[in-house]
């Protein structure tokens, strides 16, 4: 078995030390402290992007918030001007109506008025105009006129006969 | 010549360049190549490789990282933070032993982790340190080591006897370990190609028999590796923290 040799062991000790402290000293010097240094680097980096992560998070939960307050103050600004718009409207509106109500009913009654005051005069022309119509009608058939007061009576019954007609 | 198969061959160590310190032979041999390969290696890939120092790792650099943060949290859960000065260390071991052992793996190529004389001079001196340490942390106290707390008296005399062996079997069964599963491995490796010729067509059956050899073979020069290195930690965290 070659690993019995005896005569072997000194060089390969002695190349096993050499080899080995030179492995040590490169990686203990050079390696090692770079690749620690790189794996801290990106520690902290990765440390830093989460930290600003939350930071950035904390901001726009604030921004959120006042989005929010001022979105309610917004609707109910909103709801207090729409109230009032409408309450104002609506006073409005019941004003004119009045208004409109009171300006009707004076020009119903002065209408009203004009038409009666209309129908007596045209009611007392009706009564001459009969009253003419009948002693002419009279003289042309029987040669003499009828007194004043007989005609009178009887367009007056003739009248309330057609009014109730008309009234019915 | 039946000598060209023999299996074991492949573990002879050759000179290249003999050299002499003072009657002391220190030549420059195949194994000495492939131990300055390993060294180029793992440098190669912890220091060239991490040079773009990219914030997002490509695919080597990673490796490397992982590397490191597979030791590191090794040496943190077996020794916890006083582990950090030993840490460069116990990485050293692991890449030198996890490199000697893939480097192997490669047809023709030799493996210096399958010589006793390596593994157990690692493990001496991992041995030697971690009684250093022990003694510079303790003191006196560092024989309480021997004596694990609540064993009834009568037992004492017997329980600091197997402790006491099984404390100075360690270096032992840490080098023979690594040096008998490699050596094995590669016998058996050795073993199989050897049929494949002489059965002709058939031979393919023992192909296919290294190709799976071979794979468990990968495995284990990474589990050696990480075996090998585990127990140096777990000797150096009870030399920091006793039992």
């Amino acid at each position: 078995m070659p690993q019995l040799d005896i005569s072997t062991f000194s060089p390969q000790i002695i190349w096993l030390i050499i080899t080995f402290l030179i492995l040590y000293v490169l990686m203990a010097k050079v390696a090692l402290p770079r690749i620690g240094n790189i794996l801290e680097q990106r520690q902290n980096r990765i440390d830093d992007n989460l930290d600003m992560a939350q930071h950035l998070r904390n901001e726009s939960n604030i921004d959120a918030e006042s989005y929010d307050k001022a979105m309610t103050e917004a609707r109910e600004q909103a709801r207090k001007a729409i109230q009032e718009t409408t309450e104002e409207i609506s006073n409005e509106t019941a004003r004119r109506q009045g208004e409109l109500g009171a300006r009707l009913s004076g020009e119903l009654r002065s209408a009203e008025d004009q038409i009666s005051a209309a129908k007596t005069a045209s009611l007392k022309n009706i009564h001459k105009s009969a009253a003419s119509v009948t002693s002419e009608a009279m003289k042309a058939l029987i040669g003499e006129k009828p007194t004043d007061n007989a005609i009178k009576q009887a367009i007056s019954s003739a009248l309330k006969v057609s009014n109730m007609e008309i009234n019915k | 010549m039946a000598d060209a198969h023999n299996p074991l061959d492949q573990f002879i160590i050759q000179t290249w360049v003999p050299i002499k310190i003072g009657g002391l032979d220190a030549s420059f041999t195949n194994s000495s190549a492939f131990m300055l390969l390993t060294v180029i290696c793992a440098t190669a890939l912890m220091v060239l490789a991490v040079r773009p120092r990219a914030g997002v790792p490509g695919r080597w650099q990673l490796l490397a990282e992982l590397s490191y943060q597979f030791i590191a949290r090794m040496v943190s859960d077996n020794i916890g933070k006083e582990g950090r000065t030993y840490f460069p260390l116990i990485f050293s071991i692991f890449m030198f032993v996890l490199f000697g052992n893939l480097i192997g793996m490669i047809p023709y190529s030799f493996t210096f982790t399958s010589h006793i004389a390596v593994t157990l001079t690692m493990a001496v001196v991992i041995f030697l340190m971690v009684t250093v340490i022990a003694f510079m942390k303790h003191g006196l106290k560092f024989f309480s080591f021997f004596l694990p707390e609540g064993v009834p008296i009568i037992l004492s005399p017997l329980m600091i006897v197997i402790e006491v062996i099984s404390y100075f079997t360690r270096p032992f069964s840490l080098s023979v370990r690594l040096f008998a599963n490699m050596m094995a491995g590669h016998t058996l490796l050795k073993v199989i190609g050897g049929f494949v010729v002489p059965l002709g067509i058939f031979g393919i059956v023992p192909i296919a028999g290294l190709v799976a050899v071979m794979g468990l073979e990968f495995l284990i020069a990474f589990l050696q590796a990480y075996i090998f290195t585990i127990l140096t930690c777990i000797y150096i965290n009870d030399a920091i923290h006793l039992h």
